[in-house]
């Protein structure tokens, strides 16, 4: 089962990813053994350092502000599993009120 | 194996001897033939390729040369599947700019390589279409995640091929395959259109049969690209032009932390050769420190779950990709599609990011892992004060046997010790094979500061010259 530093089932939830009760507890079992071995990066002193988002600096990446061409309608659903009327078709989302 | 290369090919190409239509069924007959040991590919489209094999323009670079593609780089009209089941319809609206750059250049898109799903793994086998077998030996794996393009580069079923390397992806397969793989600078070749692991550390290139292929593909592939904010601006070069620059007068460094006791006999044996040739080519190999070498498996699962856990949030059923036949609302089809569509390693992975960047533990380990990323990043800057390359092993063993159960998820990752550091320093790396070490091919690296791959492809192209 989950150990106090990892919850798989809780953390599954947050990710909306379901899992079988054997994945909950290998995970837990694996992820845990990962999480012990992460510990160890407490030993460097990282009080005075930046975090590094980026490995290289780029600033102000943004192109021209010219209109291009998008995908078309066709091509954007091509993929969907359900379409309908040029729309992706979705569960309901929003519950009627009584 | 040096028959197959780009360059010979395109001089059979230009000369007449085989026509573009040619190399395409002989490639298609590699394929059939040895794909079905291998499952290097798990799809390919000859009649396409015929099609642009017919009108392929010879006069231009890669004119008439197939490239094989992973299954994790969009072609459009083609399925780009990431080797994973949520993908499993998926066909690309679009070209990546890599793929559009190809055909500028006159190259045929040829093939989709296997690949650890989403690019997660360090074997080729966390494959939704079964594992690829290493064509040197074929109860061996062939390394990921880009094994099947380095297997089939290796087995004659592809000229060269593009993978992608995260936290070696490339280099690491290329190794364990004896080809060659270049993972150029952070920023150098764009993303648009590659399916994203970890943004902060994802960069695509080429494998290729030798050294001088690399520099071929690396002339096509690299160049600012408006399409990818992260795509660097800095001049783009010829990377063929310095290949036969040497080695002599170059300092070398050979971290002390890179020969300590995990290797095996072979890869101590292929460094110890290096340093050989190396040194008779006129190099100074000098040993060098960096001390941060024990923590960057640690602080790189943390940012490449962190960051995969957010980019494989996309994947939810709705606008493309698997979804459930039928659901009780919104969150359960997200939940069960994302839950069936998904193979363990990476929901192993979705997990472990989603847990770090969760309340109350952000800063412990994912603020934490930057700051310790910055501190191997200054490792890295300090060592290139005094060298010009670093040298060092691609993997601790040559390639493990298929279905290793010994191995934990642990174990696995901390195999990427040498090739994780150019992820997280941004800098470029390339590994090559080293010819007479071991039954399995065995190969090194060498990394260089950010955009010194023409210094890395000089050295690599001194060894393979020394060693052919």
């Amino acid at each position: 089962m989950s150990t106090p530093g990892l919850n798989v089932a809780y953390i599954a939830r947050l990710a909306e990813l379901q899992l079988t009760p054997e994945e909950t507890e290998r995970f837990s079992r694996d992820l845990n053994q990962v999480l012990a071995h992460v510990a160890e990066l407490d030993k460097w002193d990282t009080a005075e350092v930046q975090p590094m988002y980026h490995p290289l600096p780029v600033y102000d990446a943004v192109r021209p502000d010219v209109p291009g061409t998008s995908l078309p309608r066709e091509a954007a659903l091509a993929n969907a599993p359900q379409q309908q009327e040029g729309m992706f078709r979705v569960p309901k989302v929003v519950e009627s009120a009584h | 194996m040096q028959q197959h290369s780009i360059s010979y090919r395109r001089r059979a190409l230009t000369s007449g001897q085989i026509s573009p239509t040619e190399l395409v069924q002989e490639l298609d007959a590699a394929m059939r033939r040895q794909n079905p040991a291998i499952n290097a590919f798990i799809s390919w489209d000859t009649e396409a390729a015929l099609a642009e094999a017919a009108s392929a323009d010879l006069s231009l670079p890669l004119g008439g040369v197939p490239i094989a593609v992973k299954d994790n780089i969009c072609i459009q009209g083609q399925p780009t599947r990431c080797a994973s089941r949520i993908l499993g319809n998926f066909v690309s609206p679009y070209d990546a700019t890599v793929v559009r750059r190809l055909r500028a250049a006159g190259a045929i898109p040829f093939g989709r390589t296997n690949m650890d799903e989403f690019a997660m793994g360090s074997a080729g086998e966390n494959s939704a279409f079964g594992p690829t077998h290493n064509p040197a030996d074929l109860r061996h794996v062939p390394g990921g995640s880009s094994g099947g393009s380095a297997a089939a580069v290796a087995a004659g079923m592809a000229i060269a091929a593009l993978g992608s390397d995260t936290g070696g992806s490339i280099r690491q397969p290329a190794s364990h395959c004896g080809v060659v793989g270049i993972k150029p600078t952070y920023g150098r070749i764009s993303r648009y259109g590659l399916v994203a692991f970890a943004s902060s550390l994802d960069q695509i290139g080429p494998i290729t049969q030798n050294v001088e292929d690399a520099a071929l593909l690396l002339n096509v592939l690299c160049g600012h690209d408006a399409a990818d904010s992260t795509s660097s601006t800095h001049p783009t070069e010829d990377f063929t032009a310095g290949l036969h620059d040497g080695v002599r007068g170059l300092r070398i460094g050979l971290p002390a932390e890179y020969t300590t006791g995990g290797n095996s006999p072979e890869v101590n044996a292929a460094l110890q050769k290096t340093v050989r040739t190396l040194t008779e080519a006129g190099a100074e190999v000098v040993e060098i420190s960096l001390p941060h070498t024990e923590a960057v498996v640690s602080t790189y699962y943390i940012i490449a779950c962190a960051e995969a856990s957010s980019n494989l949030a996309r994947f939810d059923g709705i606008r493309y990709g698997y979804r459930v036949p039928d659901s009780a609302g919104l969150s359960d089809l997200y939940s069960r599609s994302r839950g069936e569509g998904f193979g363990s390693e990476v929901k192993r992975r979705i997990i472990l990011g989603t847990y770090v960047l969760s309340g109350g533990y952000y800063d412990a380990y994912y603020t934490k892992a930057l700051k310790v990323r910055a501190l191997v990043a200054q490792d890295f800057t300090k060592a290139f004060e005094n060298v010009d390359l670093i040298l060092g092993p691609v993997a601790p063993t040559p390639a493990p046997k298929l279905h290793d159960d010994s191995q934990t998820p642990l174990s696995v990752y901390l195999s990427d010790i040498y090739t994780i550091p150019a992820n997280l320093a941004g800098l470029p790396g390339i590994s090559l094979p080293v010819p007479g070490v071991g039954k399995l091919p065995v190969g090194v690296q060498l990394l260089g500061p950010h955009f010194a791959e023409r210094r890395l492809l000089a050295g690599a192209a001194a060894l393979e010259a020394a060693w052919s």
